[in-house]
């Protein structure tokens, strides 16, 4: 009973935040904007690949960047948070370190999955049909990369003092887990090199997935794309859970 | 009710590597106290506190808090005290009251009392008509004050305070020491208070424990600890003070020589001070006071308390001067 309201309570707090900072969700749509728009467009005006338009065919890529980076960022602003004391009065709570876990990640997943609705609702301006069964899966896709990629913020941020790192981090695994994801460019024929850093990016099965989800092409299965994210996720929530535990 | 201990510690003892940030602290205190630690940034007061608050685990030694042991229960330790840190840390995108909303749901507040109780705490720190403005608004008192509110939001049997009012004002101190006083009488907690201000220390707490590198080197009431000094503090400033000849002054009890700076513990000094000018030399100015905390402080360890002395890093700055505003 307590630790399920402790859980609310943290949840609460990341769903009032998301409402009040209304300049950070406007702020955090522009770029991947940018992307569809003007790179999608630009290079859409020349190209179509697997059977669609370039920019129709980026959407997917771009709607999985909006999750990556809004989650990884999420979960790296506790180091912010542990700074300023804000954190602590959570820690001195009576609750689990699992629960103060698991409000955070779900909290900051909701959050992110607000944002990816909002990118899905320009989908529509693209031209892309959805169903309702494709939506769902979509959410489920969504939620899941969210979740495992919103603990991976919380692992790195609760391992780290300072936010001098961040920089490193964005350079170093945000950008590339994008980048080799396969968002901007199909992963049929890839030489060995891309290959290899393509497989191991995790961000990639997802990526898949919704691109099988809402536009018909894949190139693994969706549902062996989702039971790949869904390792990856499990394993870092329970490093997550792990990591927090050992918080001071 | 028969009378308990707020706190008991036994050889309570953290060390970072090699070094002793406490050292085999062994205090008791009583229900219903306000119990002051008194020392210099990094003498230890706020890695006590995280100790007894059941945040840092200690190297040696344990403690009881409300009659829980911090190590074997560390849950009930929780739910029995309230917790003000240092630095500010209510959520400034909330509101007052969503702050205190936030708290009360984690630290189980009964759904029924909690508006209740929300609206008491908001009313011991004069904050009910400020309750729905998000917390950036607030000035740093406020700030401070939503604070305490929150930390006495479930009832707890023991308050702790870590530096109730560094970075304020000396009007808002005041504001703030009020405040608390008000709140032991009408909540009947038990309030530890950790301060490097004398006076901040001698306004408020019952019993001081004086810290000094981890270690508990006076603990008294602090009109007994004044007494330990023996008597009132005189402060000359002279350019060639004639040390020697005042040593020879049996009423004379310490003397500290900086430059042109001359500091002596007298007793009575009023009824000596004439013959000292005499003695001393020609005195550009002054002071006769009685005995401070300070004098206290540098009593046992040699070394004044350097008030407002800069402390923490970057963070902790920015976070102060995030709340003034």
């Amino acid at each position: 009973m307590g630790e399920l309201e402790g859980f609310y309570a943290l949840w609460y707090r990341e769903i009032k935040v998301f409402t009040r900072e209304k300049s950070r969700i406007v702020s955090s749509l522009f770029t991947p904007l940018l992307w569809i728009v003007v790179f999608g467009g630009g290079l859409g005006s020349a190209i179509s690949l697997g059977g669609v338009n370039y920019q129709v065919f980026i959407f997917p890529g771009i709607l999985t960047m909006t999750i990556l980076f809004s989650s990884v960022f999420f979960g790296l602003y506790i180091v912010w948070d542990k700074k300023i004391d804000f954190f602590k009065e959570v820690l001195v709570a009576p609750l689990s370190r699992t629960t103060i876990f698991a409000g955070k990640m779900v909290g900051g997943s909701i959050d992110a999955l607000l944002q990816g609705c909002a990118m899905l609702l320009f989908g529509v301006l693209l031209g892309i049909n959805y169903t309702v069964v494709a939506l769902a899966i979509s959410f489920v896709f969504m939620f899941i990369l969210a979740s495992a990629l919103v603990s991976l913020g919380l692992i790195i941020g609760s391992n780290m003092e300072s936010v001098e790192g961040f920089q490193l981090i964005v350079s170093f695994l945000v950008f590339p887990m994008f980048f080799f994801s396969g968002a901007l460019f199909p992963i049929k024929n890839l030489p060995t090199y891309l290959l290899v850093f393509t497989a191991l990016d995790p961000v990639t099965y997802a990526l898949d997935g919704l691109r099988g989800t809402l536009l018909g092409t894949s190139q693994l299965p969706v549902a062996l794309n989702l039971v790949i994210l869904a390792c990856f996720a499990a394993v870092m929530v329970a490093i997550g859970t792990w990591s927090f535990g050992r918080l001071k | 009710m028969a009378l308990t201990l707020a706190v008991e510690t036994e050889h309570l003892t953290k060390r970072y590597g090699e070094l002793n940030a406490v050292t085999d602290l062994n205090v008791t205190i009583d229900e219903g106290e306000i119990f002051g630690l008194l020392g210099p940034n990094g003498a230890g007061k706020t890695t006590t506190l995280s100790m007894l608050s059941t945040l840092l685990k200690p190297t040696e030694g344990t403690a009881r808090v409300n009659g829980y042991d911090v190590i074997s229960r560390p849950a009930d330790v929780r739910r029995s005290i309230g917790i003000v840190f240092q630095d500010p840390s209510s959520d400034d995108i909330l509101t007052g009251r969503e702050n205190l909303y936030l708290h009360a749901l984690m630290f189980g507040v009964p759904k029924n009392e909690r508006d209740q109780r929300i609206d008491h705490v908001l009313g011991l720190v004069d904050l009910r008509d400020r309750q729905d403005d998000i917390v950036k608004k607030y000035s740093g008192g406020m700030r401070r004050r939503l604070e305490l509110a929150r930390g006495l939001l479930h009832n707890p049997r023991t308050l702790f305070l870590d530096e109730p009012t560094l970075g304020l004002d000396p009007q808002t101190r005041e504001h703030i020491w009020a405040y608390i006083e008000n709140l032991v009488d009408s909540e009947k907690v038990t309030v530890i208070i950790t301060t490097h201000y004398m006076e901040e220390a001698d306004r408020l707490c019952n019993r001081v424990a004086i810290i000094d590198h981890g270690k508990v080197v006076a603990l008294d009431k602090p009109s007994a600890l004044k007494s330990t000094v023996g008597g009132d503090v005189i402060r000359l400033s002279v350019r060639a003070p004639r040390i020697d000849q005042l040593k020879t002054l049996d009423y004379i009890l310490s003397i500290d020589q900086t430059g042109s700076t001359v500091r002596l513990t007298v007793k009575d000094a009023s009824k000596h001070l004439q013959e000292i000018l005499g003695i001393v030399g020609e005195a550009d100015a002054v002071e006769v006071r009685t005995a401070t905390l300070n004098d206290v402080f540098l009593h046992y360890t040699g070394r004044e308390i350097r008030e407002e002395s800069g402390e923490g890093g970057i963070f902790e700055r920015i976070a102060r001067v995030r709340s003034a505003h």
